[in-house]
């Protein structure tokens, strides 16, 4: 089972890092579709959304959901874990060597306020799920007019 | 030995002139480990999204085809916010220089990870052939 951390107000960046994380959202916000800013850090993620609820996906293939370290800091989402290949013949030659194996740590800015309690993440061939509820305050709100 | 950071790699697409495909979307190439020991060859492919159910492993004539079939990952419903990968079936072949027992090929998959393991024939041993006399 994946871990999901809840931290609120854990750490707020200063100076350089909140700069960077800024350029970072501004970013991703200009990206969303067409994509001319690809971030170049493991894993690739997408991002979508169904009513009140915004999923991010990310192949992870081989990685144990148990190395997986998931949680959601002031609107970030951050994804951390470790993709190990054994070698489980000792005897065996390589011929070919193209899958990567280490660790990883991607950030992501989340387009909405989400519920931290309410998070979950998922495994699935392969496939990472996390499924991230928005807020009350981020869902749409009819509002009544009342006539006086 | 310290553990490094995994950099993103792109996925790359099968070139078209491999054959063009029945179903629309992308084919992407899995990155693969082979090995060889004494008795067998072992292929190792990363196809995330790919259910055992939907992984063909062909061998004919040495040529080994790895096929692997994605169903829809997200919902209809979903709207998209942000890309950076694309979803898509796996395709690759190999050429095996080894002879290879058909029967005893074994095809595992573990999270996203296709194990394939293909036995080697054992090389024929020189036999002597008795000259029986017919009288």
């Amino acid at each position: 089972m994946a871990v999901i951390r809840l931290q609120s107000n854990a750490e707020e960046g200063t100076g350089l890092s909140r700069l960077h994380q800024e350029v970072n959202q501004l970013f991703n916000l200009f990206s969303a579709g067409a994509d001319p800013f690809f971030s170049r850090v493991y894993p690739a993620v997408n991002l979508t959304e169904e009513g009140d609820n915004i999923y991010v996906r990310a192949e992870l293939p081989g990685v144990s959901p148990e190395s997986l370290d998931i949680s959601v800091v002031e609107g970030r989402l951050q994804i951390r874990g470790e993709r190990k290949i054994v070698l489980e013949e000792q005897n065996a030659s390589y011929h070919r060597r193209e899958r990567e194996s280490g660790i990883f740590r991607r950030t992501i800015a989340l387009p909405t306020r989400v519920d931290p309690g309410k998070v979950s993440a998922s495994m699935k061939n392969g496939v990472l799920t996390i499924l991230l509820p928005k807020s009350e305050e981020a869902k749409p709100k009819k509002i009544t007019v009342k006539t006086a | 030995m310290a553990t490094k950071e995994m950099e993103l790699k792109e996925k790359h697409e099968v070139k078209k002139t491999a054959g063009e495909g029945t179903r629309p979307g992308p084919v992407f190439v899995p990155a693969v480990d082979i090995l060889e020991n004494m008795n067998e060859i072992i292929i190792l492919a990363d196809m995330p999204g790919v259910e055992s159910k939907n992984v063909d492993v062909d061998l004919r004539d040495n040529q080994l085809t790895i096929i692997g079939r994605i169903e829809p990952i997200e919902k209809e419903k979903e709207i998209s916010l942000y890309k950076e990968f694309n979803w898509g079936d796996y395709f690759r072949q190999f050429t095996l220089s080894n002879v290879i027992d058909q029967s005893k090929i074994t095809a595992k998959m573990d999270n996203g990870v296709l194990k394939l393991v293909l036995p080697k024939v054992e090389k024929a041993k020189p036999q002597k052939i008795k000259v029986v006399s017919s009288s």
